[in-house]
């Protein structure tokens, strides 16, 4: 477990954590999304991924890497943030607000992909949908995640998901990547015991 | 009349004695009195000093007694420890003529707190531009010696000669505010850095030493008696010090605020903190305190300024200038001074009883003078809270501050004023 | 996050860096077809103006409604102001309508210090009186680093009335955290003595313009007012033109890579000629549209969390 149990900490506070994917799980998850992609879209014409941030970012250009590996097709990539369009932003301390970054051919009448590293309540697919709509309109909206831990608060699905992962509600998921934190993984931290 | 048996009480610092009152005198002093008319007083651990005397009091009535009376403030005085304030002129109406200055000596007698003394206007309607009937007000039954355009500097210099030498017919004084006009259009607060921070417009302290060089000369040359209001910059501190070494009739006074507060305090834009002077910086402070302890500043003056709260919770800019002084001056003093019982006594009601010619008043307590006195602990710190104030008004700058000292005790020729640290009415 | 923007020394280097971020990113919804945002919606935003400058109101305004806020227009004129209201009144009735934030202009300086300890709500300082105006500061300083790609090191002179600008005040704080180099250059009548020591200690003071020039990375022209005439701060119009104006001949003694800018309103023929205004090195027509995104970013910064 790469968890550090520190003998020394108190062991009530500590949360239980369990790894779901390791770092060779994820690439063989990534790499299967990018091949339902291609068969989905018939070869991905007229696609584009975009990454919400933080970590959906890293993985739609990963998933644009395999994807041209395996059938030499480059599809643009661009960067999708949400934070604006966020319905919990007085929840919270003012976010800050990232960059949107479309390809240069926009999106009108494109299938945009969005892709996520956690699909959970759908309230982030759904401020992501609600950007979408103000900068243009695509012919078709799709999502892509890595993990789907269910809890949806909204009526939203994911059309490729890396993993299902059935959790309880306290309990949390964390992704992790190279690009974004160092190493790729995800984990399952348990309800902090009291 | 009551009689008041003071037990203990240390005269000026002295070691513990007792002080009889009877009569509006001090009747005896000496250890182990016996009085058993009297009602006893137990001093012990208190300070008796003469009675204080203001100089400079605002005390609004007539025009403004939403902001104070003479009532109020006389009781605001009483509970600073004061017997006699002299009453501002720049009243509404102005105090020019005998009329208005017997009203306001009328008023003082009936609430009958400390005598009040009216200060006359110099000039009809502070206006600057001709004499008030100067000899009227000092025939009056007020008897006038002071005249005073304060709120407004007389700034034509033929006037203020030409007032200078009329006053000398009955022995009056000219007590000026000194501000260059010109040079204060529009001034909002010291000229300085803090000012240049805030953006707002500076009252250099140049327009305050011109205009006392230029008084000196004036008197110097007519032989008359100068009196200089709230000196508030190093720079006046020199002049008057060459001054007085000439030989020049001048005196002058500063407030408790010059002597404690710094211009920084504008940094809150609460006009609370506007005044006229400005507050200054820490070297103008240090050079007034070395002034009052050496005596080229002769005296302590409150320069009280009630105000109503419309007048003051606003934006700076139009804000009236002026805090509340009478009950916390003591406090400053001691702060500042320490525990100087004599030299607290001198700048705070010997001298400026003389300047005034208040004849009653400035008497350390002593067989035969008139009880004109007051009680300190010197001991008690307090936290000054505005709602607090017997002032009619709530624009004192020291709120939440600790300031060292408590008036425990007042008496007007014999009268209680002020007993336990109350007004007695 | 900071709760009120009062003056540019409100702002550490941080906070100003993210100000004008977020202002980059602003400025990419300024662009695209649908110019409006979400973020503050149910948000009230009033613009409290005690003084006529339809050019900022209109500015924080288009600012506020692009993110979705409603929007109140307050204004002195015709209003219960002008019929006497003190400024404390006037902030308890806004703080009954639940004003979010409260952008307010004022001759007085100061008054939006007072405001913000009145109301519950953020306040923002649209210029008071001769003291600051930090969302002006905040697009200058966005339009140099979108222009110069750069703050930290700049040369920046500041020419003209400084005494009675709030621009400049806003400037100098602003800028100096920013790490750029400021000269305040006018005649020594409309400088203040201790400005350096009052605002920015790396401030340069300087009464010759043409000395100045050739190493400024940016000129920013202040408006002079001709009534200061009145008040002997210089002998004319023609001789303040003459020393301190900036014409063609002048902006020729800058460097190439050199902006020009003006906070306007402009006083052609006083502090700039028609030829300089017009002229591609003048951002001023890019500042106004700079100011929209600056405002966003400032009142996305102050109202878009929780930060009571």
């Amino acid at each position: 477990m790469a968890y550090p149990t520190a003998a020394h900490s108190s062991p009530p506070r500590q949360p239980s954590v369990k790894v779901i994917l390791s770092s060779v799980d994820v690439q063989r998850v990534v790499d299967r999304i990018a091949h339902q992609i291609l068969e989905k879209t018939q070869g991905a014409a007229d696609t584009v991924l975009l990454g919400i941030p933080t970590r959906g970012v890293p993985l739609a250009q990963r998933l644009a890497a395999r994807i041209n590996a395996f059938e030499g097709i480059s599809v643009p990539v661009g960067v999708l943030d949400i934070t604006l369009y966020r319905d919990d932003l007085r929840r919270n301390a003012t976010r800050a607000v990232g960059p949107t970054q479309l390809p240069p051919d926009g999106i009108d009448g494109m299938r945009v992909i969005l892709v996520d590293d956690v699909l959970f309540s759908g309230r982030s697919v759904r401020a992501a949908l609600d950007a979408l709509g103000d900068l243009g309109r695509p012919a078709f909206v799709q999502l892509a995640v890595l993990v789907d831990r269910g809890h949806r608060q909204l009526p939203i699905r994911a059309d490729y998901v890396g993993k299902n992962i059935p959790t309880a509600l306290a309990e949390s998921v964390k992704v992790t990547l190279a690009e974004t934190d160092g190493s790729d993984e995800v984990r399952l931290y348990g309800e902090v015991a009291r | 009349m009551n009689s008041y048996l003071i037990r203990n009480v240390s005269v000026l610092g002295a070691a513990p004695t007792d002080l009889l009152l009877r009569d509006g005198v001090v009747a005896e002093v000496g250890p182990g009195l016996s009085a058993p008319e009297a009602t006893v007083v137990d001093a012990d651990g208190l300070v008796a000093l003469p009675g204080l005397v203001d100089l400079h009091t605002h005390l609004r009535e007539p025009g403004r007694e939403d902001a104070e009376t003479v009532e109020t403030g006389s009781r605001a005085a009483a509970m600073g420890g004061y017997t006699a304030v002299c009453a501002m002129a720049n009243t509404s109406p102005v105090a020019d003529t005998a009329g208005v200055v017997e009203q306001v000596w009328r008023l003082g007698r009936e609430a009958g707190l400390v005598d009040v003394q009216p200060i006359g206007a110099v000039t009809v309607g502070l206006a600057g531009e001709r004499l008030a009937e100067l000899g009227a007000m000092a025939d009056s039954a007020a008897r006038v010696r002071i005249f005073s355009d304060d709120g407004h500097c007389v700034a034509d210099p033929r006037l203020m000669r030409r007032a200078l030498e009329y006053v000398k017919a009955f022995d009056g004084i000219i007590a000026q505010h000194a501000e260059e006009p010109r040079l204060t259009e529009g001034a909002q607060m010291h000229e300085g850095e803090v000012s240049t921070r805030l953006g707002l417009t500076g009252w250099p302290a140049v327009a305050e030493e011109a205009i006392i060089a230029r008084d000196v000369l004036l008197a110097e040359h007519v032989g008359s008696r100068l009196h200089v209001c709230h000196v508030s910059t190093a720079g006046s501190v020199e002049v008057l010090r060459q001054a007085k070494a000439r030989g020049v009739r001048v005196t002058a006074e500063v407030t408790p605020h010059h002597l404690l507060l710094t211009d920084v305090r504008a940094e809150t834009y609460d006009p609370v903190f506007k005044v006229n002077p400005p507050l200054r910086t820490a070297t103008d402070i240090t050079a007034l305190r070395a002034a009052l302890a050496d005596g080229v500043i002769d005296i302590i003056a409150t320069d009280h300024a009630p105000h109503a709260v419309e007048d003051k919770e606003c934006e700076w800019a139009y804000a009236r200038p002026g805090m509340l002084g009478l009950e916390t001056a003591l406090s400053i003093a001691l702060d500042v001074l320490g525990p100087q019982w004599d030299l607290i006594a001198e700048r705070m009601s010997r001298a400026p009883a003389r300047i005034a010619g208040l004849t009653e008043h400035g008497h350390d307590p002593a067989p035969g003078v008139p009880a004109n006195l007051t009680l300190v602990d010197p001991a008690v710190r307090r936290v000054i809270d505005p709602a607090e104030s017997a002032s009619r008004s709530r624009n004192t700058p020291y709120a939440r501050m600790t300031l060292p000292g408590r008036i425990v005790a007042t008496f007007l020729r014999g009268e209680a004023t002020v007993l336990d640290g109350k007004a007695v009415r | 996050m900071i709760r009120h923007l009062l003056s540019g020394a409100d702002l550490d280097a941080d906070t100003a860096t993210q100000i004008l971020d977020t202002a980059a990113e602003m400025a990419a919804v300024s662009g695209r077809e649908v110019k409006k945002l979400p973020a503050l919606r149910g948000r009230t935003v009033v613009n409290l103006f005690y003084e006529d400058s339809t050019r900022t109101r209109i500015s924080f305004e288009a600012a506020a409604k692009r993110l979705s806020a409603d929007v109140i227009n307050f204004s002195a004129k015709g209003s219960s102001v002008a019929k006497g209201e003190s400024l404390k009144d006037t902030a308890l009735t806004l703080q009954a309508m639940g004003a979010d934030a409260v952008v307010v202009r004022h001759p007085a300086s100061g008054a939006p210090h007072r405001l913000a300890d009145w109301v519950d709500g953020s306040v923002v300082n649209a210029g008071d009186g001769t003291h600051e105006h930090p969302t002006q500061a905040l697009l200058d300083a966005y339009t140099m680093r979108s222009r110069l790609g750069r703050l930290a090191g700049l040369s920046v002179a500041v020419v003209g009335d400084v005494l009675h600008s709030r621009v400049a005040r806003s400037n100098v704080l602003l800028l100096s955290t920013l790490g750029a180099k400021v000269t305040l250059v006018g005649p020594p009548t409309l400088i203040p003595l201790d400005i350096a020591a009052a605002l920015a200690p790396g401030t340069d003071v300087c009464y010759d313009l043409d000395a100045v020039l050739p190493s400024a990375d940016v000129v920013m022209m202040l408006r002079v007012q001709r009534e200061r005439m009145g008040d002997s701060y210089f002998p004319s119009a023609r001789e303040y033109a003459r020393r301190y104006g900036l014409d063609g001949s002048r902006m020729a003694r800058l460097p190439e890579h050199a902006i020009v800018m003006h906070p306007g309103p402009m006083n052609r023929g006083m502090e700039i000629t028609p030829e300089v205004a017009d002229s591609p090195r003048s951002t001023i027509v890019e500042q106004v549209a700079n100011g929209v995104s600056v405002r966003m970013a400032v009142l996305y910064l102050l109202l878009g969390g929780n930060n009571r």
